[in-house]
């Protein structure tokens, strides 16, 4: 009963932290058509930053309750800077090649970020544990769990909900759909494509650095942790169906549940199990589970 | 055709008669470069036919690492007989693999197959038998009973590079020529007139991943016995990420552009790396990025430019 | 004699819209039908079920007797049905000479051979007498996505006529040609037809080609088939005027402008 419960406590907090991450990955790819590598760097970007604006910010000795507005403040603004430069700098230039060109466009974005990010905080490691021990730990069923993990369990949720709620009960979002369900068509009906480009890409970045700045409470935070996270994101959005804000809420929840059942069981298979359950899900719906077939006329 | 072959094959004694007074360290440069390239140019054939290959590092990790476990458990330092079975375990496993990968296209075919590579690089990460995430070191090879001792060693290493890829190079330039080299490009182009042509597009791709995994064992095997040393890392995403940068660089035009990407690529790194090693990353992305948007034939097209500016 | 080519209720959905419904149409060899139908009316649903690219929901499709249902468009073809598309089902990068030697080599081999070159003095030759057939082979070297129309549509055709098919079924082979052009390529590609003594189907929306080639006419309307015999029977249908030819409309509408 015990481990059932730390399971599936654990696998929840991990697909938390996985549907953040995934979400702008997914968001991007649904509008854009990018499978946008650099994400992992959007996500290391957010990290640095939460972990030294909070540093700062607790050195300066003001109240504790404040660093958590630090983070999510880093988040946004880091998120939208790198998220504008990149749209606007370079990934305008190269709209319209093929998906796969656009893969090797952000790989080559990823390698310059990394060094960026070296560049300006260094290779050692950041620390900014405090908003992490401060919030407490609670016991359930004799197991303690941090409560800022629990605390991201809700965060996720509100994201997802004010995905949905965007997409679905706003104008923009409405028209953000129409944009992915049909480019072209889209376009033809006057609405601003590339507009939608530009905001839905810094919204992405933004989630993308949330999840950094978010998680950098909890780990220690140093070079390499986005090359890391963005092949964890794609195993989770393709799971789900790329482009599908939901499919990537399905699919962080069977990779976080996944994983969390093999750390407590078999913890050899941690990454193993991610990719096994991706190949399984893949051999039987080739396109992930929410994405819509598409047969080519003739 | 006759006469290019032979060209090829002069080249190629030419290439490693140089090694012989080359210094030290460009030896070891340019064998795991050749290394690398013979991995790329099986990433070519999957490129022609439209087919992004981001998963290659798993066959040229599974190829170092079926070389330093069975020159461990066979006890065995034949170098050709670690090759062979490097080259055979990774077809057999791109046997079953490619029955699942050759239904797919464009970008689910790259990250599935990297999906495949990361899967390795889950096991040998977690496998303390084989060194965790650290690897281990493999014994130095034999040829026909030689033991090169001391200087002799990385020759050694480099001499079979070289004729791997020569020998594979030849291969992969008839290859192209052939019908079925055709067929990939044909793939790439319209799958629907392939079919309609009678051939199955499946059968096509399939045959074309078992060659590309032969020939990426086949590069990982010359690595680990060059470097004498192998880890995960080989299987690591940012790995196949490499070889796909290598054949962007190089141009998918002609079977030299994976040589000579593989070789400028290895240049550049380890230049870059001297010269700034907390920005030798950046310095390969801007250079990915020119590529990309100045050169998307690769540097082959300037071969092939300047070449056709002398002959008009 | 039952026919070379036989369709007994041949049905296709797709999800709510059906696209074929109780299509029982019969070819027999030498045999020219022309197809009419307005757009949506089945008729490219109705080749692909034939040729294997989709399944059919329901009925049977007898080549010589023998179901071929459940065949894909490889066995079909080696069966001895062939077929052209309404968009040009080409190598758009690569050349036609290309286009052709890549035809050749996947048809003839059932395993495509790694080591001989696919260009040989013979192969090549053997393009340009295709070409020369179809009256293109000055294109030969030129990519096939800067070609015109026509040359496009007659190598699509060309190239579906690589196996000398028994039967043939051709999906609109002048659409996008112009006007002053249609007979023109219809006679090329006739006379290829007629030295093979295939059975053809065509798709056309002309009327004025239709009344030229086919030798029997069926329309379609809304996946059935709405009339089927002589041409000049199935035109005069007062269905057919109705729903597919729309005459009654084009004749009021010329009288209009007489009277203006
Ligand atoms: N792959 C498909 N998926 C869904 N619906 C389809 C598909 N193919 C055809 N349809 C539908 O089936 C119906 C018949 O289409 P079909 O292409 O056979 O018409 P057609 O007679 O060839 O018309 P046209 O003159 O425009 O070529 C149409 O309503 C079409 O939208
Ligand atoms: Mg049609």
């Amino acid at each position: 009963m015990k481990l059932v419960i730390a399971m599936l406590m654990d696998g929840v907090i991990y697909a938390s932290w996985l549907f953040i991450i995934a979400a702008g990955l997914t968001l991007i790819y649904g509008v854009m058509r990018i499978l946008n590598m650099a994400h992992g760097s959007f996500y290391a970007i957010g990290a640095y930053s939460g972990a030294s604006l909070v540093g700062f910010y607790l050195a300066g000795g003001y109240p504790p309750w404040g660093a958590y507005l630090m983070l999510l403040g880093a988040a946004i603004v880091s998120g939208a800077l790198v998220g504008i430069l990149i749209e606007r700098g370079l990934l305008r230039i190269m709209y319209g090649r093929d998906e796969v060109v656009m893969i090797l466009v952000t790989y080559a974005i990823l390698l310059i970020l990394e060094d960026v990010i070296k560049l300006i905080w260094g290779v050692d490691a950041y620390f900014a544990y405090q908003p992490y021990t401060l919030l407490g730990r609670t016991k359930m069923a004799g197991i303690s769990f941090a409560n800022y993990d629990i605390a991201l369990i809700f965060v996720a949720a509100s994201i997802c909900f004010l995905l949905w709620w965007g997409l679905n009960r706003t104008r923009q979002g409405k028209l953000l759909q129409a944009v992915i369900h049909d480019r072209d068509t889209a376009a033809f009906l006057g609405i601003n494509v590339t507009k939608m480009f530009s905001i839905t890409f810094v919204i992405g970045a933004v989630l993308g650095a949330l999840a950094g700045s978010l998680t950098a409470p909890g780990i220690s935070v140093m070079p390499g942790i986005g090359v890391e996270v963005i092949i964890l994101a794609f195993a989770v959005v393709v799971i789900g169906g790329l482009g599908s804000v939901g499919g990537a809420l399905m699919g962080a929840l069977i990779v976080g549940l996944a994983r969390s059942a093999a750390v407590h069981l078999y913890p050899e298979a941690e990454l193993f199990v991610i990719y096994g359950v991706m190949g399984l899900v893949l051999a039987f719906r080739p396109q992930g589970l929410f994405a819509i077939a598409t047969a080519r006329k003739i | 055709m006759r006469n290019s072959t032979l060209l090829v094959l002069g080249a190629g004694v030419a290439v490693m008669a140089a090694g012989m007074v080359m210094p030290g360290w460009l030896t070891f440069l340019l064998t795991l470069a050749l290394a690398k390239g013979l991995v790329v140019m099986g990433l070519l054939l999957l490129m022609k036919a439209g087919l992004v290959s981001f998963g290659q590092g798993l066959y040229y990790c599974l190829g170092a690492y079926c070389v330093g476990v069975a020159g461990d458990y066979l006890e065995t330092q034949n170098a050709l007989f670690l090759m062979l079975i490097a080259v055979v375990v990774c077809v057999a496993l791109a046997a079953v693999i490619g029955l699942l990968l050759c239904r797919y296209r464009d970008i689910f075919f790259a990250m599935f197959s990297m999906a495949f590579s990361m899967i390795l690089y889950g096991v040998l990460v977690k496998s303390s038998a084989f060194g965790s995430s650290d690897g281990f070191n493999v014994k130095p090879p034999l040829l026909f009973g030689w033991t090169p001792t001391g200087e002799p060693g990385p020759l050694m290493a480099y001499g079979l590079a070289v004729t791997a890829v020569t020998v594979v190079g030849i291969f992969v330039w008839n290859y192209l020529r052939s019908p079925m080299g055709y067929a990939g490009e044909a793939v790439r182009e319209n799958e629907i007139r392939v079919e309609y042509l009678g051939s199955s597009v499946r059968r096509i791709i399939y045959i074309k991943y078992l060659l590309a995994a032969a020939m990426a064992g086949l590069g990982g095997g010359i690595t680990a016995l060059a470097a004498g040393h192998i880890d995960p890392e080989m299987a690591y995403w940012t790995t196949s990420g490499e070889f796909v940068f290598i054949a962007l660089m190089g141009g998918t035009g002609h079977v030299a552009g994976p040589v000579i990407g593989a070789v400028l690529f290895e240049l550049i790194r380890t230049y870059a790396f001297q010269i700034s090693p907390y920005t030798w990353q950046m310095i390969l992305g801007i250079a990915l990025l020119a590529i990309i948007l100045y050169l998307p034939k690769g540097v082959w097209s300037l071969v092939e430019r300047f070449t056709k500016e002398k002959t008009s | 004699m039952s026919a070379l080519l036989e369709t007994r209720s041949l049905a296709r959905n797709f999800g709510a819209v059906t696209a074929a419904a109780d299509i029982d149409v019969s070819i027999n060899a030498g045999e020219i039908v022309g197809v009419i139908g307005s757009n949506g009316a089945g008729k490219t649903t109705f080749i692909n079920m034939v040729t294997g690219y989709l399944q059919p929901s329901s009925g049977d499709i007898l080549f010589k007797g023998k179901s071929i249902v459940g065949k894909n468009p490889r066995q079909v073809m080696r069966a001895g049905i062939c077929r052209s598309f309404q968009v040009a089902q080409l190598f758009p990068e690569l050349t036609v000479l290309d286009n052709v030697l890549i035809a050749y080599g996947l048809m003839q081999h059932r395993v495509l051979p790694m080591f001989r070159p696919l260009a040989t003095g013979n192969s090549i030759k053997q393009a340009e007498n295709l070409l020369q057939e179809y009256g293109i082979e000055s294109y030969l070297p030129e990519k096939v996505m800067t070609l015109p129309q026509g040359v496009r549509k007659l190598l699509d055709i060309a190239l579906a006529m690589l196996r000398e098919p028994e039967v043939l079924l051709l999906d609109e082979p002048t659409s996008g040609v112009a006007i002053d052009d249609k007979f023109d390529l219809m006679d090329t590609v006739m006379q290829a037809v007629r030295k093979s003594g295939a059975g053809v189907l065509f798709v056309e929306h002309d009327m004025e080609v239709i009344a030229r080639y086919s030798t029997r006419l069926i329309a379609f309307y809304d996946g059935r088939v709405l009339a089927d015999g002589p041409v000049a029977e199935v035109m005069d249908n007062e269905k057919v005027k109705e729903l597919v030819t729309g005459h009654h409309l084009e004749i009021d509408y010329k009288r209009e402008v007489a009277h203006a």
